[in-house]
């Protein structure tokens, strides 16, 4: 590997009239001049000239650079960052899938549209909801969806005054952007001491603005990895003011086969499948957030839908007057949904009820190993992921930056940090149940070496990483000075 | 630890304001900006808008978090300072001398529900 000849840029690599291949001499002449002379470029084309060994090089140097799944440890918290299976890949490739259009007839198409419509009835299943869309392309988008499906059922019915959407202070930021955007207004439930939803907070709130509640939005387990054990009593504290229970699935992973939103009482709910069903994502791979629904608010779900007669698949768009109609291009992220259907067959019925299990037991595992040095705001069982706020002992000045930065030195990929904001020096830890306990305790271990030198050798802990390609990155300086362009860079 | 000054009214969400006259001086408390870390962007509201007394009226950007600045007084604004624009990290060098907006203020009874330097120094010894 050799970075600095092969650069940080292609555009550095350029050279004039450097070039990988040769294309074919023009026979056809120049028609430029049809175009309209406010289209045609006046100046050449910057492209970067390199030849093609050099453009090879480049790339495969810096994806060495790269730090994924399949690298090592990615505990990243909040983001169910799971090993994406092999086989998976192999059936999402397969030409039946991937060379398939979305406009070609439906009668081409059937293992494909089979595969769309038994993915749905496999997560209703596993969920609790009457039924499925596939069609949100992620997570912030399958609120965005189901909010719309609870506003349009407030409408339907009549009842405009319902604007308002309750959303615990621990919750995912996306969830009042989500609510902004459907233009709904955000009103925060506070959490309790301990970090669960304050259910008198709730009470006050319901009793004071209760007509004008849309919905309440929750994650559970919470952003704390902490189960909502007063669920039964919130959802009919909501239901009985007339509002509708939002279920974030963004943290659906220690439930999977365990226990279903739908039986909690939750009316709409969106799934994560590159989370929770091991699709690539995070920079690998886009997202899907499928949209479920409790009976009697399916009319309300977006088209098209994939639909089955007689053991004949269809997609149908008309004939669905409370529909919200379009939520995106065609079908949503197909590949996604054939790897998360891949996920689901090849665990199978029984294997998919460990998924939760030892999710949680993994995250039990490291969060006890590590309280003594480790400073736990919340103790007791939780579930899928817990958070530290920073080191036990403070006096050092060693932040939760500088011990995620130290870990990349240890080749482990850093925690969530910084959220939630309930804590300063929040330190969110998700091993997901894919590890050994070799990794368990290999980072445990280094988790501890690093509260050590945090002790002993406090500089070196804050002048990490120290042996990555990039060093400790200012990161207020490039919030306050972003370059983001090459051409700010060569000025510059 | 974080100072406290004298004289200026606290709200439970870390925004002070110092009040001269029928104006008052709104900005985000010296801890509050130890919480929030190097801030990198301050987000405020135009000269003529209106701000109310628990609502918000901009946000505060830091390297960790984006916060909402929610305004311990109502009135007109009358005042933004600048400087913030450019330099938003004198948030972090001195919190009060550097205050966000200038309200004119509506309802100067207001100021009473508002905390005084003991109420917010005990206050923020129990968070």
């Amino acid at each position: 590997m050799n970075n600095r000849l092969y650069g940080n840029l292609i555009f550095e690599l350029s050279r004039k009239g450097r070039q990988g291949y040769t294309l074919p001499r023009n026979t056809y002449g120049s028609h430029t001049d049809e175009l309209p002379a406010s289209l045609r470029r006046q100046a050449a084309l910057k492209l970067p000239e390199c030849d093609e060994l050099t453009v090879v090089r480049h790339y495969t140097n810096l994806s060495h650079d790269n730090f994924g799944v399949n690298d090592g440890f990615y505990p990243l918290g909040s983001c169910t960052m799971k090993y994406n299976p092999v086989i998976d890949e192999e059936i999402a490739a397969l030409e039946a899938f991937a060379a398939l259009h979305p406009l070609q007839p439906a009668d081409t198409c059937q293992h494909a549209l089979g595969l769309y419509y038994a993915l749905q009835q496999s997560l209703a299943e596993l969920t609790g909801m009457k039924e499925f869309t596939l069609n949100p392309c992620a997570g912030a988008h399958g609120e965005l969806t189901g909010l719309m499906v609870i506003r349009a059922y407030h409408q339907s019915r009549g009842d405009e005054a319902r604007t308002k959407v309750l959303i615990p202070d621990s919750a995912h930021g996306t969830n009042p952007a989500s609510a902004a955007v459907c233009g709904l207004e955000v009103v925060e439930v506070k959490s309790g001491p301990d970090g669960l939803v304050d259910v008198a907070d709730l009470e006050r709130l319901i009793s004071e603005q209760g007509p004008s509640i849309a919905a309440m939005m929750m994650t559970n387990p919470n952003t704390l990895g902490i189960f909502e054990h007063d669920i039964p009593l919130i959802t009919q504290m909501v239901h009985r003011c007339g509002a509708l229970m939002y279920y974030d699935g963004a943290n659906l992973n220690p439930l999977l086969g365990v226990c279903r939103p739908g039986d909690m009482g939750f009316d709409v709910m969106h799934v994560n499948l590159h989370k929770t069903f091991s699709t690539p994502h995070g920079g690998g791979g886009p997202g899907s957030g499928p949209v479920g629904v409790r009976e009697g608010l399916e009319p309300f779900l977006p088209t098209p839908r994939v639909v089955e007669r007689a053991g004949t698949y269809s997609v149908e768009t008309g004939d669905y007057e409370q529909s919200l109609g379009s939520v995106g291009c065609f079908f949503g992220n197909f590949g996604v949904m054939v790897r998360a259907y891949a996920y689901i067959l090849s665990l199978g019925r029984e294997n998919v009820r460990m998924v939760g299990p030892l999710a949680t037991l993994n995250a039990n595992y490291v969060k006890e190993s590590l309280r003594d040095v480790y400073e736990l705001p919340i103790g007791g069982l939780c579930k899928h992921e817990f958070v530290f706020d920073g080191l036990k002992d403070k006096s050092t000045g060693v932040t939760t930056m500088d011990v995620a930065k130290r870990l990349l030195d240890y080749g482990y990929h850093a925690p969530t940090i910084y959220f939630p904001l309930l804590f300063h020096e929040s330190l969110m830890i998700e091993p997901t149940e894919n590890e050994s306990l070799d990794t368990l305790d290999a980072f445990i271990q280094v988790m501890r070496r690093i509260a050590d030198e945090a002790k002993t050798d406090p500089e070196r802990v804050k002048a990490a990483p120290l042996t990555t390609p990039i060093g400790r990155v200012d990161d207020v300086l490039a919030a306050r000075q972003p370059v983001v362009t090459f051409k700010q860079m060569s000025h510059e | 630890m974080a100072k406290v000054m004298e004289g200026l009214r606290y709200s439970e969400s870390h925004e002070y304001v110092r009040v001269e006259g029928n104006y008052g001086f709104v900005g985000i408390t010296d801890y509050a900006q130890h919480a929030l870390g190097n801030v990198v962007y301050v987000d405020m509201p135009e000269v003529g808008d209106e701000v109310t007394a628990g609502e918000e009226f901009g946000a505060v950007e830091s390297v960790k978090a984006a916060s909402d600045l929610i305004s311990p007084v109502s009135g007109t604004v009358v005042g933004v300072n600048e400087a913030l624009e450019d330099e938003p990290e004198l948030v972090n060098k001195d919190a009060f001398e550097n205050w966000i907006i200038k309200v004119e203020l509506s309802d100067a009874s207001e100021l009473d529900a508002l905390m005084d330097a003991k109420a917010y120094t005990d206050y923020t010894e129990k968070l």
